[in-house]
C-alpha cells in the first residue's frame, strides 16, 4: 500500500513537471525498408534521422516500422501507431498508393501527416487538408519539369509510366508542359522487371526520344534491358528513375540520361554542402532526392516542435507553414495546399571518379508550384 | 514493320516462357517427386542471383558467377532439404505452405543483413552484349537469344536426364509409388536431397541469368515464384512437360497480352485511358487464362497419370 501511495506520488510529481518543459513529440514513421522498394525507403529513414540527430533533441521520439509497399500493411501499422502508441504526426510513406490509404484517414483522426515523397494529385487540390503537408513536392512537378525541357529539342516523344497513382500524376504533369506529339502512352505494371514488350514498342514507334518515370528497381530493369536492345533513342525521365539510390547498379548504361529534380547533389548553397558531407560521413554512401525530402520533412518539424505544442494544432501548423529551414534545396516555401514551392533543374548523369551521380544542367523553373492549389480552399 | 514487332514480341515472349520453365521444372519437380509444395524456391533464385553478383563482382567474370550461382543455390537447397524440408514430407500442405513461407522470411532478411538494400549490380557478360540483326530488319538483344537457347539446353538435358538415366528412372519411380521404391532399397533420402539441389539448381540458374538483365534485389524471387506457380497449374502439377509447354503459353500470353490489349482499347477509347485498360486487364490476362483452362482440364494440361 505504501508502495503504491509512492508510486502515485512519483508518477503525479513526473505529470506535473512534464507540463513544465517543452511536451514530447512522437512521429511515427512508416516506410518501406524490405522488398524491391526498400532502397527508397532505407534513404528517407536515414535522411530522416540525420535530421533528428543533428538536432540533439531529446523531446523527438521517432518509431520507425517497415509497410513492405503494401497498403494494406501500411494501413495495419497506422492504425496500430496511432491508437496504440499515440504517435502526434506520422510521415515516412514513399509510394503513393500507400499514402492514400493511410494519411486521408490519419488527418481525420486529427494526426499530422508531413509526407517525404508520395504527392497524388488527389490529396492536392479540393481535397487537401489542413494538418496534410507535403515536405517533397507534388507528384506532377519533376514531370512537368521534364515536359517543358522537352520542348525544346523533342518533336515525339514515347511516354511511360506504372500503373498507379503516381504513374498516372507523372504522365499529366508531363502532357500539361509537354506540346510536341505522344508516340504512345503506355501504363506498365508497379514492380514490372522485364520491359521487352515495351522496348519493342518502343523501337517500333518512330519517336525521337523516350519518357519513362521508373522509380526503384524497375529502373534498373528497364535501363539495363533499354542499353542492351539496340534501339538508341535517347532516354530523359524524372529524378526518380536516375536517383542515386539506383544508379550504381545501373552502371555506365546511365550515363549522360537528362532528368529534372527539386535537388542535385552540386547545388551550390551551404546547407547542402553540409547536409552532402554529414549524410556521407554517417552513412557512407551519397544521398539520394528521397534522403534529402525526408531530412527537411524532419526539420519542418524540428523547427514547429520548438517553437509550439504539437498538440495545440492550430500552433503547431501555423509553424510547420512557416517553413523555417535551410534546405539543402536552397529556396522552399509552402504554397496554399501546403505542398511545396521551389525551383526544379534537369540533370545529367555523370561519372566522378569510379561513382555515378547526377549534376546540374540548368534551373528549369523558378519558384514552381503546382497545378492544383487554385483548387484547394482551406 | 508490323511483322518485324511481332517477331520480336514473339521472342520476348519466349525468353519469359524459358525462364519460367527453369523456376517451373524444380517447382513441379520437387511437388512431383516428394509431394511438397516449396514457396521458398523464389528465395533460391534470389540466392543464385546474389551468388552470381558477388562472385561476378569479386572475380570481374560472370562466368565464374553463372558457376557460382549453380553451386550456391544446389548448396543452399541442399542445406535447407537436410535441415528443414526433411520433416515436412508426411505433414499435410498446410504446414509445408508455413515452413516454406518461413524461409523465404529468413532468406530475405538474411540476405538483406548480409548485402543491404540496394540493388547490386550485375552486367551482362562482354561476349553477349549488343543487339543481332533479325529477317524483317529489326535487331534484337543477343543476351535474351542466349537465355532462349540456355533454357532450350537445359529442357534437353532435363529430358535426357529423366529419360536415359539412373538417376531419371528412380525419379520417375519416386513420383509413381514413394514406399514402394523405398521398399526395393533406393536410399529415397538422398535422392529427395539430390532432387531439391537439382530444383535449386536450376531456380539459382534462371535467377544469375536473369539478374544480369533485371536487378539483383532482395525479394525478387516472388513475383516469379507467383507465375511460375501459375505454369505449373497450367501445365499439371508434378509433370516436366506441362512446366514446359505451360511456361511457353504464359511467357507469349502475358508479353502478348501486354503489348495488344491496350492497342485493342484505342479503338474504344482515348489513348491516355487505353494504356491504363489495357495494361490492369493484361496484368490479369494469364489468370484468366489459368481459369479457363482449369475450367476445362481441371488438373492441368499434362496431368501425371499415376495422381
Amino acid at each position: 500500500m505504501k508502495n503504491l501511495l509512492s508510486a502515485a506520488t512519483l508518477a503525479l510529481a513526473v505529470g506535473a513537471s512534464g507540463l513544465a518543459v517543452a511536451e514530447p513529440v512522437k512521429i511515427g514513421m512508416i516506410t518501406t525498408l524490405s522488398g524491391g522498394g526498400a532502397g527508397l525507403g532505407v534513404d528517407t529513414r536515414d535522411g530522416f534521422m540525420l535530421a533528428i540527430k543533428q538536432s540533439g533533441n531529446k523531446d523527438i521520439e521517432v518509431i520507425t516500422e517497415d509497410d513492405g509497399q503494401k497498403p494494406e500493411l501500411a494501413v495495419q501499422i497506422a492504425d496500430k501507431m496511432i491508437q496504440s502508441d499515440q504517435v502526434d504526426i506520422l510521415t515516412g510513406i514513399v509510394w503513393s498508393n500507400l499514402l492514400m490509404a493511410v494519411a486521408p484517414s490519419a488527418v481525420a483522426q486529427g494526426k499530422f501527416y508531413v509526407s517525404t515523397n508520395a504527392a497524388p494529385a488527389a490529396l492536392a487540390g479540393a481535397n487537401c487538408n489542413p494538418l496534410y503537408f507535403n515536405a517533397a513536392y507534388q507528384n506532377d512537378n519533376l514531370h512537368e519539369a521534364m515536359g517543358e525541357y522537352a520542348n525544346k529539342d523533342y518533336k515525339k516523344l514515347f511516354i511511360m509510366a506504372p500503373n498507379y497513382p503516381a504513374g498516372k500524376d507523372s504522365l499529366t504533369g508531363f502532357k500539361r508542359y509537354f506540346k510536341g506529339e505522344l508516340a504512345a502512352e503506355v501504363y506498365t505494371q508497379v514492380g514490372q522487371t522485364d520491359y521487352a514488350a515495351e522496348i519493342a514498342q518502343i523501337r517500333a514507334s518512330g519517336a525521337d526520344g523516350v519518357f519513362a518515370f521508373l522509380p526503384g528497381g524497375m529502373g534498373i530493369a528497364f535501363m539495363k534491358q533499354y542499353a542492351q536492345s539496340g534501339v538508341n533513342i535517347p532516354i530523359m525521365g524524372p529524378g526518380f528513375s536516375f536517383s542515386q539510390d539506383v544508379l550504381p547498379a545501373i552502371g555506365d548504361a546511365a550515363l549522360g540520361v537528362k532528368a529534372s529534380g527539386q535537388w542535385v547533389k552540386d547545388l551550390d548553397n551551404e546547407a547542402n554542402k553540409k547536409f552532402v558531407a554529414d549524410f556521407q560521413k554517417e552513412y557512407n554512401r551519397l544521398p539520394s532526392l528521397y534522403a534529402v525530402q525526408a531530412y527537411d520533412a524532419a526539420q519542418l518539424i524540428l523547427s514547429a516542435a520548438a517553437n509550439a505544442d504539437v498538440k495545440d494544432t492550430e500552433a503547431f501548423r501555423a509553424e510547420l507553414l512557416k517553413a523555417d529551414i535551410k534546405s539543402p534545396r536552397g529556396n522552399f516555401k509552402f504554397n496554399t495546399n501546403q505542398h511545396p514551392i521551389q525551383d526544379i533543374y534537369v540533370t545529367e548523369v555523370t561519372k566522378e571518379g569510379d561513382v555515378l551521380t547526377n549534376k546540374t544542367v540548368e534551373k528549369i523553373f523558378t519558384d514552381h508550384g503546382d497545378a492544383y492549389a487554385k483548387d484547394c480552399k482551406m | 514493320m508490323t511483322f518485324a514487332l511481332a517477331l520480336e514480341q514473339l521472342l520476348n515472349g519466349l525468353q519469359l516462357g524459358v525462364m519460367l520453365f527453369l523456376m517451373a521444372a524444380g517447382l513441379t519437380l520437387i511437388f512431383g517427386v516428394m509431394g511438397l509444395i516449396n514457396l521458398a524456391h523464389g528465395s533460391l533464385y534470389m540466392v543464385g542471383a546474389f551468388a552470381c553478383a558477388t562472385v561476378a563482382a569479386w572475380t570481374g567474370s560472370f562466368w565464374l558467377g553463372l558457376f557460382a550461382s549453380l553451386a550456391c543455390a544446389a548448396a543452399a537447397g541442399a542445406i535447407v532439404e537436410l535441415l528443414v524440408i526433411r520433416r515436412l514430407y508426411d505433414r499435410d500442405h498446410l504446414d509445408q505452405v508455413l515452413a516454406t513461407f518461413a524461409l523465404i522470411l529468413i532468406f530475405s532478411e538474411g540476405t538483406r543483413w548480409m548485402f543491404g538494400s540496394f540493388p547490386l549490380y550485375l552486367d551482362i557478360p562482354p561476349l553477349l552484349q549488343g543487339a543481332v540483326p533479325l529477317p524483317g530488319g529489326t535487331q534484337y538483344p543477343l543476351y535474351r537469344l542466349a537465355i532462349i537457347a540456355a533454357g532450350a539446353l537445359v529442357a534437353f538435358a532435363l529430358y535426357l536426364l529423366i529419360s536415359r538415366t539412373r538417376l531419371g528412372i528412380r525419379i520417375r519411380a519416386g513420383e509413381s509409388d514413394r514406399e514402394m521404391i523405398g521398399a526395393l532399397g533406393v536410399d529415397i533420402r538422398t535422392l529427395y536431397t539430390v532432387v531439391f539441389a537439382l530444383g535449386a539448381a536450376l531456380a539459382g540458374f534462371a535467377g544469375a541469368m536473369v539478374g544480369a538483365l533485371q536487378s539483383v534485389q532482395v525479394g525478387m524471387g516472388e513475383p516469379v515464384l507467383i507465375l511460375a506457380f501459375v505454369v505449373i497449374v497450367i501445365g499439371g502439377i508434378g509433370s516436366i512437360k506441362g512446366a514446359l509447354l505451360g511456361a511457353l503459353l504464359v511467357g507469349v500470353v502475358d508479353t502478348m497480352g501486354r503489348f495488344l490489349l491496350p492497342k485493342l482499347f484505342v479503338l474504344f477509347v482515348p489513348p491516355s485511358q487505353a494504356g491504363m485498360i489495357g495494361g490492369a486487364l493484361a496484368s490479369m490476362l494469364i489468370y484468366i487464362v489459368m481459369a479457363l483452362i482449369l475450367a476445362v482440364k481441371p488438373r492441368g494440361l499434362f496431368p501425371p497419370a499415376h495422381a
